[in-house]
C-alpha cells in the first residue's frame, strides 16, 4: 500500500515523488489534498497537495518542500518504500468552469497545486496567463509543464538569477490593469504572498482564488485546528476549503495561528537535524 | 471521596466478606452492607500520568457489592439500561463466584463490557433505576453495576483472551460498515456473526472512534480498545483505514462500483460547535476535540517520542460541563498547566458528566466556575489567548430539556487570565457523507434521519449512533447499532 514508484528531487529541498494509491487517483479532482503519516504510532499527520494523479497507473504525484520533521523524513524515503499512511482526497475541489480569461499565480512550492487548476481551467475554455515566482533559480518548478499548458507564462525570481528580476505582484498588475482585464485571478504560494496577490488584485474588482493551507489534524473536520475567518465567520479549510475568494479572508489572523507551535516545530527540527548527523 | 488505599478497601471487603459468607441475608441485612469504594490512583501522583485512574474492585469487593443487589423480581435496573443486560442475574452470578457465566449474561446484550462498565453514564441508567438507591434517596448509593460489569470483563480479558464469537457459514452478503466507533463495532460484530461478510471503513489511521480519539487512556485504556478491534478481526471482519467515504469513495459508490449489498452509517457526531464570540479563532483557543485528539491518538502527551505538537497550556480554561468538558481538563492537568478552570452555564446539580469524572477532576485540582459563560476570548498584539471574559448566569425556569434555564444577570462581566481556552460544547454530526449524498434525507441538525429499524431515506443504506441521536453516549450507540444491525440482517436474509 502507498508505495513510493518514482521519485525526482526538484531542488535543494523539493521533492516529486510518485505514489500508489489507485482510489486516490480514481477519485481526485484539482484543488484536493492528501494526508500522510509516516509511523502510525508516533508520526504526525501532514496535509500535501496533489499535483497530478494517473489513474491508468493507479497513482498520485506529491510534490512537497523537506522543511520540517515529517518532509524531511518523507524524502529520506526510497523508490519501493511505502508511506504508512495516505488520505484522500480531502477537500473540496476547485470550481471549474469558463470564466473567460484566468491570471494564476504560483509562487515557489505553490506551482505544485497550481498545475492541476491550471490543467482544468485551460481544459475547460479559459484563456490562462500564468506567472510563477521563486526566491532564486533554484527553486522554480515545474516551469515546462506550466508552460505547455499556459497561453502565457511570466518566471519571475526575487534576486533576479532567473526570468524578471520582481515579486510575483509586479507582473500580476501588470495583467490585471491590461486590457483584456481578467475574470478571475488565482493566487497559490506562501500565505504572505497570497495575502499581497489579493491586495493587488482587490482594486480591479475581480475574485481571486486562495488556496489555504493551514494547521490540520485528521483533515475531515473533526478537531478544528485548520479554521480561518472569511468573510467575518469561521471555515474549516479542510472540509469547506481549501479555497476560498481571498478577498474575504482574514490573513492576519491565519498567519498569527500558523506560528501556534512554532517553538516546539523549531525544537523538532533541531532533534530532526541531530538524528541526521548521527545517521 | 476518601483517601483509602487499595490494600485498606480490600482489607476492609474481606472482613466484611467472612462476615457473612455462607449465611442467608435478609434484606435488611443487605441493605446495611457498605457500597464498595472504587480504588483508585492517589490524586497528587495521578496529576502527572496517563495511566488509568481507577484500578477496578478485587473479587473481594465485587462480591461484597454484588451482595447488597436485593435482587427485585420486577428489576428497575433492567429497564434503565439502553441495551438491557440482565444486570440481576448477571450480579447474582458475581454472588455465586460463576465469574464465567457473569460475563456470559452481559455478552448476551452487550458485546463491549470492559468499555462500558468504564464510560457509561449508569447514574443515569441503570443505577438511577436501582431499588438500592431509591431507599437511600441517593442514586450514587445504590449497586454499583458499572464497576461490577467491569470487574466480569476484565477479569475475562486477563483469564482467558478473548474467545472470538462463532461465526455462521458465509452466506455471500457483504456489508459495507462506516466508521469504527461503539455503533459501527456492534453492528459489524453482530453481522459477522451471522455470516455476512464485513469491511469496515475508517477514516483515522486507528480504528475505534471516539473510543481511540476522544477517551483518554487514564480513563479508558487503549488496550482494551485495541482487543475489541482484534476480536472483530478473529471474526473475520476486514478493517481498512484512511478511507473517508464522501472522499475515498461515494456513498452511492459502495453499492455501485464495489458491490456491498447494504451499508451501515455510524461516522458519529464529529464536527466540534464554538460559541461564535469574538477571540475565538486567537491562537491559544481549541476545540476540546483538537487537544485531545493530538493528546490521545497522536500520542502528544509523550513529548519525547510524539511528532505531533501540543500547546502547552500554563492557565487554562474550560468552557462545558460534560464528559468531554472534563477529559479536557483533566488532559491539561496532566499536560502540566498550573491551573485548569471550568466555565459552566449551569450548576453542578445540571453538569451532563458523569459525576465520578467531575469528582476525579476536582480531586485532580480542577477549578469550577458555576453559573459563568465566556462572553469573549482576550487576545494580546500576537494574536494569543491572554483572558476570557465572563458573564455571570442565574437559573430561571426549567427549559425543553427539563434543566432550568440559566439567565444573565446584566453587567456581570469579570475577566479570567488564561493562556488556553478548549472549547467543550458539543458535536455536530459529521457532514461529509451528507453533503456528498444528497439522497441522504437529514433533519435540521443534519443528523441521519431513519426509522424505528434504523434504515434511511436510502434503499439499502442504514444508519446508527451519534450520526443519527446527535452527540451521545457509548451504549446509545450500541443499542442504535444492534437494531440496525438486526434489520440489515433481516432484509439480507430476506427474513
Amino acid at each position: 500500500m502507498n508505495r513510493i514508484l518514482a521519485k525526482q528531487q526538484l531542488s535543494e529541498h523539493v521533492f516529486r515523488i510518485r505514489v500508489e494509491a489507485p482510489l486516490i487517483a480514481e477519485e481526485r479532482e484539482p484543488g484536493q489534498f492528501v494526508i500522510i503519516q509516516l509511523d502510525s504510532n508516533f508520526g504526525e499527520r501532514i496535509p500535501l497537495t496533489i499535483a497530478d494523479a494517473d489513474q491508468a497507473e493507479g497513482s498520485v504525484t506529491l510534490i512537497f518542500q523537506a522543511v520540517g520533521r515529517t518532509t524531511r523524513r518523507l524524502a529520506e524515503l526510497r523508490e519501493g518504500d511505502e508511506i504508512a499512511n495516505l488520505l484522500g482526497p480531502l477537500g473540496r475541489p476547485t470550481e471549474i468552469r469558463r470564466f473567460g480569461r484566468v491570471v494564476a499565480v504560483g509562487g515557489g512550492i505553490g506551482v505544485a497545486p497550481l498545475f492541476p487548476i491550471l490543467q482544468a481551467l485551460k481544459e475547460a475554455g479559459n484563456h490562462v496567463t500564468a506567472i510563477i515566482g521563486a526566491r532564486t533559480r533554484e527553486l522554480v518548478i515545474l516551469e515546462d509543464e506550466v508552460r505547455a499548458v499556459a497561453d502565457e507564462l511570466i518566471v519571475c525570481t526575487d534576486d533576479g538569477s532567473y526570468g524578471r528580476k520582481a515579486l510575483v505582484t509586479k507582473p500580476l498588475e501588470e495583467v490585471c490593469s491590461a486590457e483584456p482585464a481578467p475574470d478571475l485571478a488565482v493566487a497559490i504560494g506562501p500565505p504572505v504572498m497570497m495575502k499581497f496577490c489579493v491586495e493587488t488584485v482587490r482594486p480591479y474588482d475581480i475574485p481571486v482564488m486562495v488556496s489555504l493551507n493551514t494547521i490540520m489534524v485528521d483533515g475531515t473536520g473533526m478537531c478544528g485546528g485548520c479554521r480561518v475567518t472569511v468573510g467575518g465567520e469561521t471555515k474549516f479549510v479542510c472540509i469547506d476549503g481549501p479555497e476560498f475568494d481571498g478577498r474575504e479572508v482574514e490573513f492576519d489572523n491565519m498567519l498569527k495561528r500558523l506560528d501556534a507551535y512554532r517553538e516546539q516545530e523549531q525544537q523538532a527540527l533541531e532533534n530532526c537535524k541531530i538524528e541526521e548527523m548521527h545517521r | 471521596m476518601s483517601t483509602k488505599t487499595s490494600e485498606q478497601l480490600e482489607a476492609e471487603a474481606q472482613h466484611l466478606l467472612a462476615s457473612f459468607e455462607g449465611k442467608e441475608l435478609t434484606r435488611k441485612e443487605r441493605l446495611a452492607i457498605p457500597q464498595q469504594e472504587m480504588p483508585a490512583q492517589d490524586p497528587n501522583e495521578r496529576r502527572f500520568t496517563m495511566s488509568e485512574v481507577t484500578y477496578g474492585y478485587s473479587e473481594a469487593q465485587a462480591r461484597v457489592e454484588a451482595a447488597r443487589c436485593l435482587q427485585c423480581k420486577n428489576a428497575p435496573c433492567i429497564e434503565g439500561c439502553p441495551v438491557r443486560i440482565n444486570i440481576p442475574a448477571f450480579i447474582q452470578a458475581i454472588e455465586d463466584r460463576e465469574y464465567n457465566q457473569s460475563i456470559s449474561i452481559i455478552r448476551e446484550t452487550n458485546i463491549l463490557p470492559a468499555i462500558c462498565g468504564r464510560v457509561c453514564p449508569q447514574e443515569n441508567q441503570c443505577q438511577e433505576a436501582c431499588t438500592v438507591g431509591k431507599v437511600f434517596k441517593d442514586p450514587m448509593q445504590s449497586v454499583s453495576i458499572g464497576r461490577l460489569e467491569r470487574f466480569v470483563a476484565d477479569r475475562a480479558r486477563a483469564s482467558a483472551g478473548q474467545d472470538a464469537p462463532a461465526v455462521k457459514p458465509e452466506t455471500g452478503k457483504r456489508v459495507a460498515v462506516i466508521g469504527t466507533g461503539p455503533a459501527s463495532i456492534t453492528v459489524a460484530a453482530d453481522l459477522r456473526r451471522e455470516g455476512h461478510a464485513v469491511t469496515m471503513l475508517e477514516a483515522f489511521h486507528r480504528p475505534g472512534g471516539v473510543m481511540v480519539y476522544g477517551i483518554p487512556e487514564f480513563r479508558l485504556p487503549k488496550a482494551i480498545v485495541d482487543e475489541e478491534i482484534e476480536t472483530l478481526k478473529h471474526m473475520g471482519v476486514e478493517i481498512r483505514t484512511n478511507f473517508l467515504v464522501g472522499r475515498t469513495r461515494k456513498l452511492k459508490d459502495l453499492i455501485a462500483k464495489d458491490g456491498f449489498d447494504a451499508i451501515f452509517i455510524g461516522s458519529g457526531a464529529g464536527l466540534p460547535k464554538f460559541l461564535g464570540i469574538e477571540g475565538e479563532n486567537l491562537v491559544g483557543v481549541f476545540s476540546a476535540n483538537e487537544y485531545l485528539t493530538r493528546s490521545n491518538m497522536m500520542k502528544a502527551y509523550d513529548r519525547e517520542r510524539a511528532d505531533t505538537p501540543i500547546f502547552q497550556p500554563r492557565k487554562v480554561a474550560v468552557f462545558g460541563g460534560g464528559n468531554v468538558a472534563m477529559d479536557a481538563a483533566r488532559t491539561a492537568v496532566r499536560l502540566g498547566a498550573e491551573e485548569v478552570n471550568v466555565i459552566y452555564r449551569r450548576t453542578r446539580t445540571e453538569m451532563p458528566a458523569r459525576v465520578e469524572e467531575v469528582d476525579h477532576a476536582e480531586e485532580e485540582g480542577v477549578r469550577f466556575h458555576f453559573l459563568r459563560s465566556p462572553k469573549r476570548i482576550l487576545g494580546d498584539e500576537r494574536g494569543r489567548v491572554v483572558g476570557i471574559e465572563c458573564l455571570s448566569y442565574e437559573l430561571g425556569e426549567p427549559d425543553d430539556s427539563g434543566r432550568r434555564r440559566p439567565v444573565v444577570i446584566p453587567d456581570s462581566e469579570s475577566v479570567i487570565e488564561v493562556d488556553t481556552a478548549l472549547v467543550s460544547i458539543g458535536n455536530d454530526s459529521h457532514p461529509l457523507i451528507t453533503q456528498t449524498t444528497p439522497e441522504l434525507e437529514t433533519n435540521k441538525w443534519g443528523n441521519i434521519i431513519t426509522d424505528d429499524t434504523g434504515r434511511t431515506s436510502m434503499e439499502r443504506v442504514y444508519a446508527g449512533g451519534d450520526i443519527v441521536l446527535g452527540a451521545a453516549t457509548v451504549i446509545l450507540a450500541m443499542g442504535e447499532g444492534r437494531k440496525a444491525a438486526d434489520s440489515i440482517h433481516r432484509e439480507l436474509s430476506g427474513t
